[in-house]
């Protein structure tokens, strides 16, 4: 990690920052080094904010309000901007996601070519909304903007698989692919 | 790794390039792409770049599918980079602009401004460093294009660009890609890489004192980004939202130094106007639009995909040759083009030429080029809404009459969807869309209303069956239709039963079935998945005709 001079320079022993370090998920080690090193390598990019959180949020999986305040007291900035910045891009989240994110593609093609018939047989299937994730913490729903697969349409993306022209009765096998992942653990 | 220091150098190696594949090839058997390669998902069950059908063209997208994008040699063999060299060894930037004065090309990201101008204004800005920015954040639902470029052959975005920084001066570029695109974010990065390994990115370039490096940003997820101003503010880290212009870019652009944004397709047709010359390619389109534009062709025609055809051509043309004619035979309704912020072109308009002028004549635009056609069970209401319902959710919120235009207008659009519109509505809308034209700061809000003036002005009759007389002639609004299982159709397999949703359907196995009209939800499962055709849409409001409450 850094040394001495540098945790002044972040302010690390400011009575704020030490209560934010026992917050989730910055007490644990693991993440606060993840987070660390992100800061570490951007913290002098011009313009390094959006990569920074870019980078932050494919590997911690949210940026919750405990880490947008940290980034802000490392960045020198005001967390307004920071939270200004997450809650502009539709792709940051604040909180945890499900292990696994199935993604209903509602581009033109798709939404002509029957999503919403698709949403509402995982909705049927799962008991949750688009933007919910299950209650046991391993399928989140959400609806995305086109994914440019427009030619095989309707499209679904599951973690960063694409499946494409779905029917509605696909849905129940594609569902039980992914919680049939769980049985071998 | 030996850097490559002049054309001549350049030129030897494509030799010895070619020459040791044509041993490999040889002395083994073909080797395919492997699993492991970078190539996207699509492309190893290639479904959307066929062979060229009709008139079409391949310029931007010629080595799609014929090189492997993750190999630079294979893009040197297909005289990749000689562009660069020639420029750097014998034009000055002066000299450029002028070829690309003369090839006639604008812009592809959709407003179609002339590329030479905007370089020119760029450059004859004395103030610097200058930038150059890719504008990868293809946020059109129904277009791809550009991904399938950057994913098949992304060196040639960075060639253009590298030429396009020696025309301006520029010693940075970056491209902003946006983030629904991993795999063209990945092979990107591997080309850039790989460029920078044989000197032909970084400090002086294939041996000249050119310097230039290209920079990737990724954006998160918010369509306003494609416009320029909120792409400049997304690069420098800020909230993505655009301000007025001008100052244009090419004056004040990132950091507030002069800027210009070019789109993927812009720079990817680059070096093949450097190469073949600036004759060969104004010889292709219309007086005003030249060369060739690539569509992504969706929605009810028989061969959807990516197309690349000469501007000028006839939507016929690219309807019925190019895309083979509409899927099962049905009649064509409409053809949508430029993205939410484009119009609907209706189908007595078939024989209208695809150029820019003449779609912002019909009240649509070319937009990046996405192009979904649409047969005539679509409702225009129900796309006029989709549309409004896009351009709600991704107004910035910055201006108002782009945050409360949309959501009035779409406020509207629902009612009327489900059967509740009033005498005066569409003149409302009409209302609406102008104010919100004529007053939202940027491209999205200006280009907002679009989509519900072109279907009012083509399509006024539908809007008016929906309000008037409750009905949606296409049968798709679901508070304006009901389904019914036909008896005589239906066999009993009890699928429409354990496919219902809200278990709307009951009846004994090898019985007809019944529809709880209560219950049903009009999502149309029963519909798609029946294997008999036993269900059949029928006009009115389910509650009408409920019996069971």
């Amino acid at each position: 990690m850094k040394d001495q001079s540098s945790k002044q320079e972040y302010g690390l022993n400011a009575p704020s920052m030490q209560q934010l370090l026992n917050e989730f998920p910055l007490n644990q080690v693991e993440s606060r080094e993840v987070i660390d090193t992100i800061l570490g390598s951007y913290k002098d990019m011009p313009g390094g904010l959006m990569v920074i959180l870019n980078e932050i949020q494919s590997q911690i999986g949210y940026i919750s309000q405990p880490i947008q305040e940290y980034v802000a007291l490392v960045l020198n900035v005001p967390v307004s901007t920071i939270t200004g910045v997450v809650s502009f891009y539709s792709f940051f989240t604040t909180k945890p996601r499900g292990d696994h994110t199935i993604k209903f593609c509602m581009g033109t093609a798709c939404y002509v070519g029957g999503t919403q018939q698709l949403i509402q047989k995982a909705q049927q299937l799962l008991e949750i909304e688009p933007g919910e994730t299950s209650p046991d913490n391993k399928i989140t729903l959400e609806v995305c903007r086109c994914v440019g697969s427009c030619s095989q349409a309707p499209v679904v993306v599951v973690d960063e698989q694409l499946y494409g022209r779905l029917r509605p009765s696909k849905i129940p096998p594609l569902i039980r692919d992914i919680l049939k992942k769980y049985e071998g653990s | 790794m030996t850097k490559i220091t002049s054309l001549n150098q350049l030129l030897n190696l494509q030799d010895q390039i070619i020459e040791q594949k044509r041993d490999d090839i040889s002395t083994q058997s073909f080797r395919g792409w492997g699993q492991d390669k970078f190539a996207p998902q699509a492309l190893k069950e290639d479904q959307e770049l066929d062979a060229p059908r009709g008139k079409e063209i391949r310029v931007v997208l010629r080595n799609c599918t014929l090189i492997d994008p993750e190999s630079l040699d294979d893009y040197i063999t297909q005289d990749g980079y000689q562009a660069l060299a020639t420029v750097l060894e014998q034009q000055t930037p002066e000299e450029v602009i002028e070829i690309i004065g003369k090839s006639g090309l604008r812009g592809r990201g959709g407003a179609g401004f002339p590329t030479a101008k905007k370089w020119e204004l760029t450059r004859n800005n004395p103030e610097n460093p200058k930038y150059i920015i890719c504008n990868a954040d293809e946020g059109d639902p129904g277009a791809f294009m550009n991904r399938r470029v950057l994913e098949g052959d992304p060196h040639s975005v960075l060639e253009g660009m590298a030429i396009a920084a020696y025309a301006i001066g520029a010693e940075q570029g970056y491209v902003y890609c946006r983030a629904e695109y991993p795999i063209a974010v990945r092979t990107l990065m591997n080309a850039i890489q790989q460029a920078q390994d044989y000197g032909i990115l970084g400090k002086n370039i294939l041996g000249s004192d050119f310097s230039f490096n290209i920079e990737l940003r990724m954006g998160a997820g918010a369509f306003v980004c494609g416009e320029e101003t909120a792409l400049i503010a997304s690069i420098e880290g800020k909230r993505g939202e655009p301000r007025p212009r001008p100052p244009f870019p090419a004056v004040s652009g990132l950091w507030g130094k002069p800027t210009s944004i070019n789109n993927v397709e812009t720079f990817a047709n680059i070096p093949q106007i450097i190469l073949t010359g600036p004759e060969w390619f104004a010889s292709m389109g219309t007086e005003k639009s030249k060369g060739t534009k690539t569509f992504a062709l969706a929605g009810d025609v028989n061969h959807t995909g990516l197309i690349e055809v000469p501007l000028g051509i006839t939507l016929r043309e690219i309807v019925y040759d190019v895309g083979e004619g509409i899927k099962k035979n049905k009649g064509l309704k409409a053809i949508q083009t430029g993205g939410p912020m484009g119009g609907c072109i209706p189908a007595s308009m078939i024989d209208l030429p695809v150029d820019y002028e003449s779609l912002a004549a019909a009240g649509s635009m070319m937009g990046s080029g996405g192009m979904i056609v649409m047969d005539e069970d679509t409702c225009m209401v129900d796309i006029a809404r989709f549309f409004m319902e896009f351009n709600k959710e991704e107004s910035c919120g910055k201006c108002t009459p782009c945050r409360v235009g949309t959501y009035s207008m779409l406020e509207i659009l629902n009612r009327i969807c489900k059967g509740e519109g009033i005498d005066g509505d569409i003149e409302e809308l009409e209302r609406l869309s102008k104010v919100t034209r004529i007053h939202s700061l940027c491209g999205l809000g200006q280009g907002a209303p679009n989509p519900v003036i072109s279907t009012i002005k083509h399509f006024r009759e539908e809007y008016e069956a929906h309000i008037y007389e409750k009905r949606c002639p296409a049968k798709v609004c679901s508070a304006l239709i009901r389904y019914e299982i036909m008896i005589d159709k239906c066999t009993g397999c009890t699928f429409c039963a354990k496919n219902c949703p809200t278990g709307a359907i009951t009846g004994e196995r090898r019985k007809p079935h019944e529809i709880d009209q209560v219950t049903c939800i009009q999502c149309g499962i029963c519909f798609q998945t029946c294997n008999f055709n036993a269900i059949e849409i029928l006009p009115g409001k389910a509650q009408l005709v409920g019996e069971h409450s």
